[in-house]
């Protein structure tokens, strides 16, 4: 790498981006404005104090602006994005031109039923395949996102409990150590007391310690599958069966279910409620690209607790069932203004629709061979804690590092100067400074190699002492290692103007 | 008295009938830089294993369990606004909270220093 200085500090055609409040000035705009009629206020205690400080820039500066921050983002367009447990996998384009549809992007939530037609048999088409998939009679389409589906489960479920009047005595929700912290979150939000169970020497679930904690006042359980670890809860079943049998509800966690769809019904599992993450297992942007969307669907014991509203057939075609006393059953209540993601139904059901039942079982047999590929390739080399083969993700820890004088942090950081987004890292937490890759399916045998030889070398790298590599690492990319506990301690929230930081000092 | 220690890195130690509870010098470690303490406030009840506090780093969030019942009776208000106390002095000044003990017998199912210092050792 040239050590060349440039005047300009640009290097190349990769543009140094300073903030928009650093180019732009107050006085511009770029757009020309007619004048506001003066007229007498009616905002009262509403309007505006004060001036909001939006810099302005012209058209083709905003522009330049924009596109040069997106070019310093890395993202699956861009290369492998190893993140475990948030399946970054390729978005197809096909998805996007069916969500951009007329019929389907342009339309109002509060438009007359009879004109949106089209829509509403998307929705009840996507309902369909969810519940086909899944091997469950009943879907919430609405929660908007992981953890709003986790909720919507839990709350069909506490509606089960009250139904049955037992909602004073069964208190205590069962949470596997290994899970997300939405689990526990969202049953304490609940007014449940969480109890944690813990693992056994394989990563799953201590059979004997979970049928221990069994009891009347067991309201449900929250179980991944596959868990957190990348491992199939092979005592599922077991699990359930007991569960059961004590009188509690079985929630999974869907966030997984990429490992699993068009594999394994979580119906024939005994699963009561699961979330299914649309922007996982079905594609659609992730992460910061767009929004979520959590369908939760839901066992027969569950299915008349179906929050409103939902899609139903009438004599006049489809309608949606918005209100209580329309519905047939006792809905627990609705939990969105209006019916959910639309835009993420589309491109959920247009990749379901172009994969196919076959190709979604494709697609997550592959997932799971890539992962296992990597977990061959590498754990010669770094330390994997569990026996066996992994699902859709593996899952390694910091042993391997123990004479090396580097930790996680600093492997992940080097990972950025090779052109690599690190996987995710320091999670799950029941794991010692673990690194969890999930390559997804849509990676090629190609682009694996590659990237277990880079492992490989940089495993090399540290175990030979070649400590800069790491401790300075990242020195290729736009910003050197951020001090993420000054972050965290004191953080700037605001920007502030050099003269008022100045002023403050 | 002599400190004793949980499964879960707490450290306490009896004052008379006050007793003072921390993290461990090996807890802080492992949690890396602590970024965010919550500390209980005084007359809160916690029964033995409850959530107590909570301790956040770069790397993780934890909660800090009740080593023993009984009812707060301070939290150390100084960890709010320096949260690197956890880091640089986590047996002393780094302490969580202070609490009256409902049965001191409670103490006794703890581990002692050298106790400690076995199980941690286990654990690298």
């Amino acid at each position: 790498m040239s050590e060349k200085q440039t005047f300009t500090g640009n290097r190349g055609l990769q543009l140094e981006e300073a903030l928009i409040f650093e180019i732009g000035a107050y006085e511009n705009c770029g757009v020309d404005l007619e004048d506001v009629p003066q007229v007498e206020s009616r905002l009262g205690d509403c309007a505006a104090q004060g001036n909001i400080d939006l810099p302005g820039l012209s058209e083709p500066e905003a522009m330049r602006h924009f596109v040069r921050l997106s070019q310093k983002n890395h993202a699956i367009d861009a290369g492998l994005y190893p993140l475990g447990s948030c399946t970054m996998k390729h978005n197809p384009r096909l998805n996007e031109k069916m969500a951009r549809l007329p019929g389907f992007s342009d339309i109002h939530p509060l438009q007359p039923q009879g004109t949106v037609q089209g829509a509403l048999e998307l929705m009840d088409a996507l309902a369909h395949w969810l519940k086909t998939l899944t091997g469950m009679p009943e879907v919430a389409l609405s929660p908007k996102a992981g953890a709003h589906g986790e909720l919507c489960g839990m709350m069909a479920i506490r509606a089960a409990i009250e139904a049955k009047g037992e909602l004073a005595t069964r208190t205590r929700v069962l949470v596997p150590e290994s899970a997300h912290g939405t689990n526990p979150a969202t049953a304490a939000l609940l007014g449940f007391k969480v109890d944690g169970i813990p693992a056994d020497a394989s990563g799953r679930v201590d059979l004997a310690a979970f049928k221990e904690k069994l009891g009347d006042d067991v309201a449900a359980i929250m179980l991944t599958n596959p868990n957190t670890c990348g491992l199939f809860e092979r005592d599922i079943i077991e699990i359930a069966d007991a569960l059961h049998e004590a009188g509690g509800y079985f929630y999974c966690d869907g966030a997984n279910f990429n490992a699993i769809v068009g594999r394994v019904r979580p119906g024939d599992l005994g699963v009561d409620a699961m979330h299914i993450n649309l922007h996982k297992t079905f594609s659609t942007p992730h992460g910061g690209g767009g929004p979520g969307s959590g369908p939760t669907v839901l066992s027969e014991r569950l299915a008349p607790f179906a929050p409103l509203p939902y899609v139903e057939k009438s004599e006049d075609g489809l309608r949606l069932v918005e209100n209580n006393g329309d519905a047939e059953n006792n809905p627990f209540g609705r939990m969105v203004a209006f019916h959910g993601q639309m835009g993420m139904y589309v491109r959920a059901l247009s990749y379901m629709m172009s994969h196919g039942a076959d190709g979604l079982r494709q697609v997550a047999e592959d997932a799971v061979l890539n992962a296992n590929y990597i977990l061959a390739s590498l754990k010669d080399v770094m330390s994997a804690p569990f026996e066996g083969p992994c699902m859709h993700e593996a899952l390694f820890d910091d042993s391997w590092m123990k004479d090396t004088d580097i930790d996680t942090l600093d492997f992940a950081k080097a990972m950025i100067d090779e052109g690599y987004h690190p996987m995710t890292m320091y999670f799950p937490l029941v794991v010692h400074g673990a690194m969890l890759i999930e390559p997804t399916e849509t990676e090629s045998r190609a682009a694996l190699d590659l990237f277990i030889a880079t492992m490989r070398d940089l495993v090399r790298g540290a175990k030979d002492g070649e400590i800069d590599r790491f401790k300075n690492a990242p020195e290729l990319a736009p910003r050197r290692r951020l001090d993420e506990t000054l972050a965290a301690r004191s953080p700037v929230l605001r920007w502030q103007s050099p003269e008022a930081k100045k002023a403050a000092e | 008295m002599s400190k004793k220690f949980t499964k879960d890195h707490e450290w306490i130690s009896l004052d008379g009938d006050v007793a003072t509870v921390g993290i461990t010098d090996y807890a802080q470690a492992q949690l890396g830089d602590v970024v965010f303490v919550e500390v209980p406030e005084a007359g809160k009840q916690v029964a033995k294993g409850d959530d107590a506090a909570v301790v956040e780093s770069v790397k993780a969030a934890s909660e800090v369990y009740a080593p023993v019942s009984g009812e707060v009776v301070e939290g150390n208000g100084e960890l709010e606004g320096n949260p690197a106390l956890v880091n640089e002095d986590a047996d002393d000044s780094g302490w969580f909270f202070k609490m009256k003990l409902a049965d001191a017998g409670e103490l006794d199912g703890l581990m002692d220093e050298a106790a400690y210092a076995d199980y941690v050792k286990e654990l690298d």
